[in-house]
């Protein structure tokens, strides 16, 4: 018997483990995997400052890619890219905003972390299900022989198909309409190239995020710098892909060959190829987060803050782990009721900006935003970029009327979408 | 559509490291989809692992498998797809997630 069980030793596992172990309690952090990292990928960006308060001085040994000091987002039509471009170079600098790095490095370097503090990590074990008396988990069944594990508290940090905290009924089976599949391609380039082609020296990298390059399947794409090697992917609505017939390979090779794109990837070599699901529901659908003996937390809760394009996962997966390990402790050495963990994550910035977000995922990935604002938006910039000498110049508005007309936006439903959109990222 | 990423897709997959196990943990009842109309699987799985057969089935392989979840996900017909995760240190390994 060991006081807490941690599954999953993703951000949200490592972090349940270190905040539960710190607090002096007996945990166990179990991993399929070969090793914590093996199973998972993303984009990706790590937003760390989540960080600040339980690793001080975390981005001096963080296994950085690049740091982000460059951020765009790009609407593409097939001929078209309009791109709202930010760079900060006090992005470069401590405490920093983002880093690229792989999951490889930077789950093993976290998961590290808790045993540092005194968790036992086991890896390439899998908790198959849950073991459960009277209505409360009391701990879990793994693959290995004699493989039942009992604890006081079971954190289930398994990511986006928490198959325990499906068998207690607290996620649906199958949840199609509020998943995304990410799908990427990490290719090897010179660092001295993608430093001439992204504009960057040093450890300085770049983020892009791309609306408009999907063929209307809703969701969006990405272009990130590594030290020598860019990804770039889509996350789609996995609905939205079956009935669409496209191959998602097909839609990274697309963007890959887009005018806008296609420099930027040239030469370039697949070094790894990936795939990985997305929690998209939000806060409408968040569910129970607790139950007697068991909490929820990361992915394994749908608590990836997404948006089609923006991505935050990895933050908000670490943000409430951390939570989850101190509820657990909270529990097992004070007798606090494990409902204080959804209570915490209320009062920070987890459960609020989710809130605060909760209409964007309906947002940017609706039929409008996905399939006809991207041309309407190109056409209006491209009206306004187009000297038409010796036609006088159409006005704004002219422009914008035509554009919205050709792409069957109705002028009213742009006023609500700009309002609800205003009101969403208010 | 696809101008010039002309990857096979054996190369694709060919960049990824994978520890098969030798129980396949995703098992297809090809039966139960040849009733099956959507035959979404052979659409959305990103390790295209799911082969229509011509009798209206599906041949499936399990080895070069992601384990995301895509499949039973998106499969409208209650029992065709009974997945599982590969046994502990089996099945993929990302160096570059
Ligand atoms: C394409 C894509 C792009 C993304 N981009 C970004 C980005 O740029 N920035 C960002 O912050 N987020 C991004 N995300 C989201 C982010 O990856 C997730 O939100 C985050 O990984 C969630 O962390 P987690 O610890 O909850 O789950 P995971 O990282 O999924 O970890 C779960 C762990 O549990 C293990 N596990 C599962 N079941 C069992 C079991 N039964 N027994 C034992 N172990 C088990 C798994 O092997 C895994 O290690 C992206 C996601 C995708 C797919
Ligand atoms: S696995 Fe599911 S979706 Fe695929 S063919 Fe069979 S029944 Fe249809
Ligand atoms: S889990 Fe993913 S990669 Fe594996 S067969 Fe299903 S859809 Fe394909």
């Amino acid at each position: 018997m060991t006081d807490v069980i941690v599954v999953g030793a993703g951000p949200a596992g490592a972090s349940a483990a270190l905040t539960a172990a710190r607090a002096g309690l007996e945990v166990v952090l179990l991993e399929r995997g070969p090793f914590p990292g093996s199973k998972n990928a993303y984009g990706g960006v790590v937003y760390g400052r989540v960080l600040d308060d339980v690793l001080p001085g975390w981005y001096d040994e963080v296994p950085v890619q690049r740091w982000v000091t460059r951020r765009s987002t790009m609407v593409l039509t097939d001929t078209q890219a309009l791109t709202v471009d930010f760079r900060s170079t006090a992005w470069g600098e401590a405490p920093y905003n983002g880093c690229t790095t792989f999951r490889a490095d930077f789950d093993s370097w976290l998961a590290n972390k808790a045993v540092e503090a005194g968790a036992q990590l086991v890896t390439s074990t899998v908790a198959t299900g849950l073991l459960v008396e009277n209505g409360v988990v009391v701990g879990v069944t793994t693959d290995r022989p004699d493989g039942d594990l009992r604890a006081k508290v079971v954190i289930a940090a398994d990511g986006v198909n928490s198959f325990l905290a499906k068998q207690l009924g607290l996620l649906p089976k199958t949840d199609a309409a509020h998943l995304t599949l990410g799908v990427k391609e990490v290719l090897s380039l010179p660092r001295e190239v993608i430093d001439e082609r992204f504009g960057v020296r040093g450890d300085e990298g770049v983020d892009v995020e791309i609306l408009g390059c999907t063929r209307g399947i809703a969701g969006g794409g990405f272009v990130y710098t590594n030290k020598d090697s860019l990804s770039v992917g889509v996350v789609v609505s996995i609905d939205g892909l079956a009935k669409s017939g496209i191959r998602p390979e097909e839609l990274i090779a697309d963007l890959k060959a887009h005018p806008a794109v296609a420099p930027w990837v040239q030469g370039a070599e697949v070094k790894e190829y990936a795939a990985h699901l997305i929690p998209e529901g939000g806060y409408d659908h968040l569910p129970e987060l607790s139950a007697p003996g068991f909490l929820v937390t990361g992915d394994a809760a749908g608590l990836c803050l997404a948006a089609g394009i923006w991505l935050e996962g990895v933050n908000f997966a670490i943000g409430s782990g951390l939570a989850a390990g101190k509820a657990a402790a909270g529990h097992v050495q004070r007798d606090e009721p494990l409902t204080s963990y959804k209570q915490d994550l209320e009062g920070s910035f987890v459960l609020q900006d989710h809130k605060r977000l909760r209409k964007a995922p309906g947002l940017v990935l609706s039929d409008r935003v996905q399939q006809q604002y991207p041309g309407m938006i190109a056409d209006l910039v491209e009206g306004m970029f187009t000297v038409t000498n010796p036609t006088a110049k159409p006005g704004v508005l002219t422009l914008l009327r035509r554009s919205a007309k050709k792409h069957g936006v109705k002028l009213r439903h742009l006023a609500a979408d700009g309002l609800s959109g205003g009101r969403t990222f208010r | 559509m696809t101008q010039w990423d002309d990857m096979a897709f054996d190369d694709r997959m060919g960049t990824v490291e994978f520890r098969v196990g030798e129980r396949p943990h995703i098992v297809v009842d090809s039966d139960i989809c040849r009733s099956c109309t959507t035959k979404a699987c052979v659409t959305a799985c990103p390790a295209n692992l799911f082969a229509p057969t011509s009798d209206g089935g599906i041949l499936f392989n399990y080895e070069q498998c992601f384990e995301c979840g895509t499949c039973y996900q998106v499969c409208n017909s209650e029992g065709a797809l009974s997945w599982t995760y590969p046994d502990g240190g089996q099945g993929v390994v990302f160096r570059h997630g």
